[in-house]
Formats: C-alpha cells, structure tokens, sequence
C-alpha cells in the first residue's frame, strides 16, 4: 500500500511542469497530445457546458474514456463525484491513470470524500486552503490542484486558493513546534501532516493550479505563485483557435518566467473563451463550495 | 565546478537539481535555453511526458544545437522520457527526437499507472549495493547495436544501458535516496570527459 502511494505520487511529479487538458472525445485528445499536453482529463461535459446545461454531472460513460485512452500515449485522468466511491471503482477497472474526485460534478455525498487509501489507482483532489488539502491528502490524494472556479474563464479564485495554500504553508514553517497542534485543529488537518509542511514548507504531493485559466498568461501567473504545473478546462475547446492556444499555453507554463517568450506566445490567439464574473454567479452554483 | 545541466522544460527538473547538489564540485544548472545548452559541461534529461519535452524542443529549436553538442561528446544521461529522447529508434512512436543513440525504445511499455512498480537491482558497474529502481508508465529497450553496452535487465528487459558517453535509464533514481547513479554518471562519464578536454 505504501509503495504504491509512493509510486502514484511519483506519477504527479512526472506530470510538473505541465499542461492537463480538458477532452470530451478522441479527436481533441489527439489535439492536446500534439499539442504538449502532459495527460488529458477525458469527460463528456467540459465544465462551462455544465454550468450552462445544469442537471447532475456524473462520471463520464466508461466507453467514451476508453475511445481517450486508446487515441494518446499520455496519462489519461477522468473525475469521479465526490465521495461515489463506485465510480471509482468502474474508472479503477478500466485502468485510467489518475482519478480526479471532482467538485466539477455534482457531489454524490455530502459528508464524506472517497477513502482513496483502498486504491491503487492514484487520486487529485481539489481544495482552496491548506487545511483541506491536508484533509485529502489524509485520505489518501497523492496530487492537489486549486479549485479555481471551474467554467468561468476567471482566474481570480485560482488565486485565491493558491495564495491562501502558500501563505498558510509560510506560516507554518515559522511556528514554534508548540503552536503546530492547534493550528492542525484550526485548519482541521492531520496532525502528522501539518508537521510534515512545516519542516518542509511544501505539500507532501504535487500542487497543481485548476479552475478558470483561460490564457498563456493565466497558466504563468499561477506558475509565478507557485503552482507546479496547471488544468485547463474549458479555456482551450471552448476558444476560437483551440490547438493554437493549447500550444501556447503549454509554451507559457514552461516559459513562466520568460516574459519574452509570454508577449510572443500571447499574441493572436482568437477569441478567449465566453467568460464569467463570479459575484454573478447563483450561490448554488459556485463548484468551489462543495466538497468538506 | 563541474557544471550539469538539467533539461528544465518539463518534468522531475528539480528532483535531479537536488541529487545533484549532494554531490561535491558540482554546480547543477536548468537548461532551458540555447545559452544554456552552450556552458554546460554535461545534460540530464529528466523524466517527465517525452511528447511534451520532445515538443518543447522542437518548437524552441534546441534539438540540433542539443544533438550537435551529445555527438560531439558530452556526456547525457537520459532518464524515462530521457530515455526516449536519447533512442535512434522508438518502436510505437513515428519519430525520433535528438536520435543520438544506438538504442530502440518501446514508450509506456509497462502499461497504465497500475502497472507503475519499485524493485530493486544489483549493478556492479554502477554500485556495490542493491539499487532501488522506480518505474513509472517506463520505457523499457527492445535492441541496442553497435558498441552499446547493456548495464542492468529486469525480469529480461533492458532498463539501462550506456553507449560510450551517453546513459539511458528506464527508471528514475532521482525519486529515490540513492545517489549511485548520479555519483556514477559524474565520476565516470563526465570527471573523464573534462580531464582529457584538458
């Protein structure tokens, strides 16, 4: 069990540095892998659909993940709602890459996450604080991504969990060991973890950013806070230049630092996809909200 | 100081960066550009999606200079993705990438992330002690040719293999403690290099 929690984890250190993108068939996947993509998440309903057509969001059909993983060579991730354990168990079956248990779809518990130590099959997990992260990650995520606004086109809740997660880490490490206790209380983290970050100042997994990045330059500034690599879920199918844009973003999140190589990659790429402000958003339908 | 440098486009970058920095009269360097490439004194090309890297590459056009210097003699260690970069030859894959080395290379070999696994092998070239060896989604080699010398199998696949100054490693011992590989590819690969440059 350890080994493999080991081993899953190293398949998230593969993947930094990269871009994961969002496709809902064989076709897009074969865009995004020509395009430098690191893995793809394979779903039917890319998130912005979602939010546009409602309804319960679900596992995709097992066929349509299938048809993704025989058409790339790369990892292939897909989500599973939140505490369906039995999702997890048809996606573990079929032997997908990474499972993403995911606020995107419409949560099938309201209490309880998946115990993702009985897999094998590595799990991330979104979380907007340090405290949930650590919670997922004592459940057993071997990767952590932002929650962002997923669908939305609008980094700024990305940056919001981002700069929350690192400043949260940053205080740890400047804690006498004595205050370590109640701050895992506080933040309602494991106790061994939190002492973990401390002495490290990172998350014991990879840290990904997720949730509204629609251009080169988004994927950059989430790399600058400190991300290790980025989703894109929407922002490159449901923009003008699709293949186009995916490769400058792959280009800008390798490049992050490179603001000459940002101006070029940034220049015309089409339309950006159709964008959401977040005060306008029903209360109901803010994803980031949901999971525990 | 030894300068190394560590292909920084995508993958295990920093992983290799922090196995390197253990080991003395070294100066570790992330190449990312063709300035870079040009004042190392030796390459390691990390694991991570060869695809992605290998596009990378192309699209900033530092194959040929990267090709160029790795034919002249610099020493290269290639390790997973690495692995495949380095190959003349890939089995499930139309093209080659730097194709500077006598190998043919099947990509993802193994299978999905549940066939990812950790051994661990003797390689008395390399170290005295067992070394732990961790694949992941691995490449395995299906044939060297000329004077490529084969360093360690693994239930009958070849996992590394060394071509004069070129290394190739199916797994990663950057995720691992073990600085044998490192220290190996250092002291006997690249220490060599620069005393007969001198």
């Amino acid at each position: 069990m350890n080994e493999r929690y080991e081993l899953n984890k190293n398949l998230a250190q593969m993947l930094k540095g990269g871009v994961i993108m969002d496709v809902v068939n064989a076709e897009q996947a074969q865009i995004a892998e020509k395009a430098g993509a690191v893995a793809v998440m394979a779903l039917e309903r890319v998130p912005a659909d979602i939010r546009k057509q409602g309804g319960v969001a679900r596992m995709s059909d097992p066929k349509l993940i299938k048809e993704i993983k025989a058409a790339v060579s790369i990892p292939v991730m897909a989500k599973v709602r939140i505490g369906h354990f039995v999702e997890a168990q048809i996606l573990e079956a079929i032997g997908i890459d990474y499972i993403d248990e995911s606020e995107v779809l419409t949560p099938a518990d309201e209490e309880f996450h998946i115990n993702k130590h009985t897999f094998n099959i590595p799990f991330v997990c979104g979380a907007r604080n340090l405290g949930e992260a650590l919670r997922r990650i004592g459940e057993g995520a071997s990767m952590i991504r932002t929650k962002g606004e997923a669908g939305t086109g609008n980094v700024v809740e990305a940056v919001r969990h981002m700069r929350t997660m690192m400043s949260q880490i940053r205080k740890l490490q400047n804690m006498p060991k004595e205050e370590l206790m109640t701050a895992a209380k506080e933040m309602g983290a494991p106790y061994d973890l939190v002492v973990w970050v401390a002495e490290h100042g990172k998350l014991p997994v990879v840290n990904f950013a997720a949730g509204g990045i629609a251009t080169p330059a988004d994927a950059a500034l989430m790399m600058q806070l400190g991300s290790e690599g980025v989703f894109v879920g929407s922002g490159i199918f449901k923009s003008g230049e699709p293949e186009k844009r995916a490769r400058a973003i792959v280009k800008a999140t390798t490049y992050y630092n490179d603001p000459n190589v940002l101006a070029e990659v940034s220049e015309d790429l089409g339309e950006a996809m159709y964008s959401l402000e977040i005060s306008q958003i029903d209360k109901d339908n803010l994803y980031a909200e949901r999971g525990w | 100081m030894l300068k190394i440098g560590v292909l920084g486009l995508q993958g295990s970058v920093v992983e290799h960066i922090s196995m390197l920095q253990r080991i003395s009269e070294v100066q570790p360097i992330i190449v990312k550009t063709k300035k870079d490439i040009e004042s190392i004194d030796a390459l390691i090309i990390p694991g991570g999606e060869s695809t992605t890297i290998g596009k990378l590459l192309e699209d900033f056009s530092l194959i040929d200079l990267l090709a160029t210097r790795i034919n002249a003699g610099m020493p290269v260690w290639g390790t997973c993705a690495g692995m495949i970069l380095l190959a003349k030859k890939i089995s499930n894959h139309g093209k080659t990438f730097l194709n500077v080395m006598d190998i043919q290379v099947r990509r993802n070999a193994y299978g999905s992330q549940l066939d990812s696994f950790h051994t661990t092998a003797n390689i008395p070239e390399v170290s005295d002690s067992p070394i732990p060896l961790v694949f992941i989604r691995a490449p395995y080699v299906e044939k060297v040719w000329n004077d490529v010398e084969v360093l360690v199998k693994v239930n009958g696949k070849i996992v590394a293999c060394r071509q004069k100054h070129m290394l190739a490693t199916s797994f990663h011992p950057e995720l691992t403690n073990d600085l044998s590989f490192h220290t190996y590819f250092i002291e006997k690969m690249v220490k060599p290099r620069i005393s007969s440059l001198v």
